[in-house]
């Protein structure tokens, strides 16, 4: 089956409708996602959406754009993160004439509270920057943004898991997908692809990600050919319900909470003294690791506490609903009169799908655009987070990139015409055989079975802290999967609604990226941002000061690198 | 750990089934599992061909509604602990749907009644160039009506549902009231015309199972009558 369309975006999360809204506008665009829109995990977030509105006290872009840089360790693209932060005015005030509702100040402006790593004047003190709907900031983007996408006709094709992109002689053509419900393969014709597909915190064992964020992408971009950047940064967020990963906002730190050990002492005091629990998560997470790591832990297990009790039932019950909630529910806990048992958890992907501050995808990561092909979002690797996301940051890189690749893509279509290049009915065959392999193919190994193992060695071995061996166990590791992963045997052979075979074919995603991960962590010897080398605890300027590039290439991975792009900010010492 | 027999509804029209059938699979479990826990134990260790939806698995995406030892809940969220007989737990998809296999329901018709009461803000005022202001006692009008996950709980345990498929149900009138009651909107006209009708909010016999069914707490049916208060009113 052949469906065409002028646009096909991939991923109804953020980026991808607000990159959908913009393009409809005039052309036909279609919107692919295995999940249901608003099951999206740009749902989940929180705590709120970066922008230096300055509504509730004195802010201004040039804090918010040195808090990003700094926050980064110096990796971001600041030309980038310059229209990140430009473009949060516009892109916020835009959502919110969509009818995003945003709680509010007494005088009916869009509210901001405190977050990690924001800060007034060049780092002096937290400044209330983060725009914010209670604790379901998401939630409310993400469902307005979707009934938008209804009042402009976009068109949806709702669990669609789409297995590759076809490209060929660096021209995007389309896609192929299985459609769950429909019980079939089918091929989307198009002139443009949009990636917004998102991150893959499901490649570890803790993680505040849903199922569904397996970096089904990033995978589809390897096989494509294509590069990857930065892969090595993956943000463990601070506070992830113990054992369960679900994420506690920071919004909860910003509204006040405590973070304590089993002394009850707000360690934080030792780690950042000057912002305290509202230090950026990488420092936040690795002082929390330390303080397990060192027996300070409460009751010596492997958790500390995040006190919210002394905010009150009432500033909980209107700023922080859903937490409560989901505490009271899912893990017996009332935060009103208990404090929440919290240990990191694998929260998002620093790195990418290698693009240009209009969302073109670069073939090797550099200079060559692949005609056709844009990303935004967590997928992509822009780079405005660098080696470290400041929270809020995402939500708007989202919004502010959707919406700038959407630009782009009229743009582009405007220029170019809608004519659309052949269609390689090769790559069609070899993406449907590649599935139905995997469907079919017998021998003695289980997904679930192999799916635990890898998110086991990732977070033991690829998780806060990382040295030479621990990198050098995971890697064996994952390459022994990489083997077991051709003896995986489903049990479901039908198309309707085949789950065993999209967990299959997301497992594999999730093994053609895990080794770029580890390798690049392995060959990256200094510690920044999120990336924290045991055997090299200093950050290396010097030789480090460069985005990593992978491509793979006859099974084989291949590093690259290229310079961080500086225009305003120089490198320097790092603390809060 | 405590033993939980688990009966699960089944039905694969692609095999040939003509008739639904329950499967039993007895899975270990801690007393504060979910009972997505262990349907995923089941799928992962004894049978791949059980299908279900889920994602987020902290009840903020609502894919996992089922109706679990005869109520309608997030599966995510139903904790072992809260049943009287946690070590009995029957598993069956949301009622009056068609089924695609297992416990994967036809949502067609329920998100084509959402789309039908035009679920956005109108406004044909141009935008200032900052927000639209809107007071927080404005905003707490609608907060509530927000926390809804489209997770179809309500509908599909509503009896004027069952009874009259054509009913817009619970969930795409609260949606309704969302927009209606939102400060910023112009377009509680165009939408009231297509609650005013037997199949809209006149449907709505209170019967208040949407209340008890939704995972968010929302309180519907209260919703749905301020609906109906405008309506007999015109305040619109």
């Amino acid at each position: 089956m052949i469906v065409k369309h002028d646009v096909v975006i991939v991923g109804a999360g953020l980026a991808g409708l607000r990159c959908a809204i913009e393009a409809s506008q005039n052309y036909d665009v279609a919107v692919l996602s295995k999940i249901f829109p608003t099951r999206s995990h740009s749902g989940a977030a929180q705590g709120g959406i970066a922008a230096s509105l300055g509504n509730v006290e004195e802010d201004h872009i040039d804090w918010h754009f040195f808090d990003t840089v700094k926050g980064s360790d110096y990796l971001g693209d600041q030309d980038a993160i310059e229209f990140l932060v430009n473009d949060a005015h516009p892109a916020i005030y835009e959502l919110e004439h969509m009818g995003v509702p945003f709680s509010r100040t007494p005088d009916g402006k869009i509210n901001q509270r405190k977050f990690g790593g924001h800060t007034r004047n060049y780092g002096e003190k937290p400044v209330l920057r983060a725009c914010f709907a209670a604790d379901r900031t998401g939630h409310m983007m993400l469902h307005t943004l979707y009934d938008q996408c209804i009042k402009d006709n976009v068109r949806f094709y709702s669990e669609f898991y789409v297995m590759d992109i076809l490209v060929k002689d660096g021209i995007v053509r389309g896609l192929v997908a299985y459609d769950m419900t429909g019980g079939h393969y089918v091929t989307i014709y198009a002139k443009v692809v949009m990636f917004g597909t998102g991150g893959y915190g499901r490649a570890f064992k803790i993680t505040s990600n849903a199922h569904a964020n397996t970096g089904d992408g990033l995978g589809i971009v390897l096989r494509a050919g294509l590069a990857l950047e930065d892969m090595e940064f993956v943000q463990f967020h601070p506070t992830g319900v113990y054992r369960y990963g679900i994420l506690v906002s920071e919004g909860a730190r910003g509204e006040g909470a405590y973070l304590l050990n089993k002394d009850g002492e707000r360690f934080m005091e030792r780690y950042a003294p000057k912002l305290m629990e509202l230090a950026p998560r990488d420092l936040t997470a690795r002082s929390i690791q330390t303080e397990i790591d060192e027996g300070r832990g409460i009751e010596g297990k492997d958790y500390v506490h995040l006190d919210l009790r002394h905010l009150g039932e009432a500033k909980i019950t209107e700023r922080l609903p859903e937490i409560r909630s989901f505490c009271r529910k899912i893990v017996g806990i009332d935060p009103v009169v208990e404090p929440i048992p919290i240990q990191p958890t694998a929260h998002y992907s620093m790195g990418g799908i290698p693009v240009t501050v209009d969302g073109e995808v670069l073939a090797d990561g550099k200079s060559q655009k692949v005609e056709g092909f844009y990303a935004a979002g967590e997928c992509a690797c822009v780079s405005v987070h660098g080696a470290n996301r400041l929270g809020t940051n995402s939500q708007l890189e989202c919004v502010v990139f959707g919406r700038r690749a959407g630009k782009a893509i009229v743009r582009f279509l405007t220029t170019n015409g809608v004519e659309k290049a052949d269609l390689p009915e090769d790559l069609i065959k070899t993406s449907i055989e590649r599935v139905e392999g995997i469907k079919m193919n017998e021998g003695d190994q289980k997904v679930g079975q192999l799916r635990q193992e890898l998110q086991e060695v990732m977070m033991k071995k690829v998780g806060l802290f990382r040295d030479e061996q621990s990198l050098t166990e995971a890697l064996e590791k994952v390459r022994e999967l990489e083997e077991r992963v051709k003896k995986i045997q489903i049990d479901d052979k039908g198309m309707q609604f085949n789950t065993d075979l999209t967990e299959a074919l997301e497992l594999d995603n999730l093994l053609h990226f895990a080794e770029i991960i580890v390798c690049g962590a392995l060959n990256r010897k200094e510690s920044r941002g999120a990336q924290y080398r045991r055997d090299y605890p200093k950050r290396d300027d010097q030789n480090w000061l460069k985005h990593t590039l992978a491509i793979r290439k006859d099974k084989k991975i291949e590093f690259d690198y290229k310079p961080v792009i500086i225009t305003k900010f120089q490198p320097k010492e790092r603390k809060y | 750990m405590i033993q939980v027999k688990l009966k699960v509804f089944r039905f694969d029209p692609e095999k040939g089934d003509i008739k639904p059938r329950y499967d039993k699979f007895t899975v270990e479990a801690d007393p504060t599992d979910k009972v997505l826990d262990l349907l995923h134990r089941v799928k992962w260790e004894q049978d791949g061909t059980l299908s279900f939806r889920r994602s987020c698995s902290h009840g903020i995406c609502g894919s996992c509604a089922m109706k679990i030892n005869g109520a309608n809940m997030l599966a995510c969220e139903a904790n072992l602990k809260n049943f009287r007989d946690p070590t009995n737990i029957t598993v069956e998809p949301l009622q009056s749907l068609s089924i695609f296999k297992d416990l994967v329901v036809d949502l067609t018709d329920f998100f084509k009644k959402y789309e039908i009461v035009k679920p956005y803000l109108i406004n044909k005022t141009p935008p200032p160039a900052t927000e639209r202001l809107q007071s927080p006692e404005e905003h707490q009008l609608i907060n509530e009506s927000t926390w809804c996950i489209q997770c179809a709980a309500c509908t599909t345990s509503c009896p004027s549902n069952w009874k009259n498929p054509q009913f817009l149900g619970p969930a795409a009138l609260l949606k309704s009231y969302r927009y209606n009651f939102d400060s910023r909107d112009e377009g509680a006209y165009e939408r009231m015309q297509i609650l005013d009708n037997n199949d809209g909010v006149w449907r709505c016999h209170t019967i208040f199972n949407c209340v008890e069914a939704c995972p968010k707490d929302i309180n519907i049916t209260w919703h749905i009558s301020e609906l109906k208060k405008k309506l007999v009113s015109r305040e619109y």
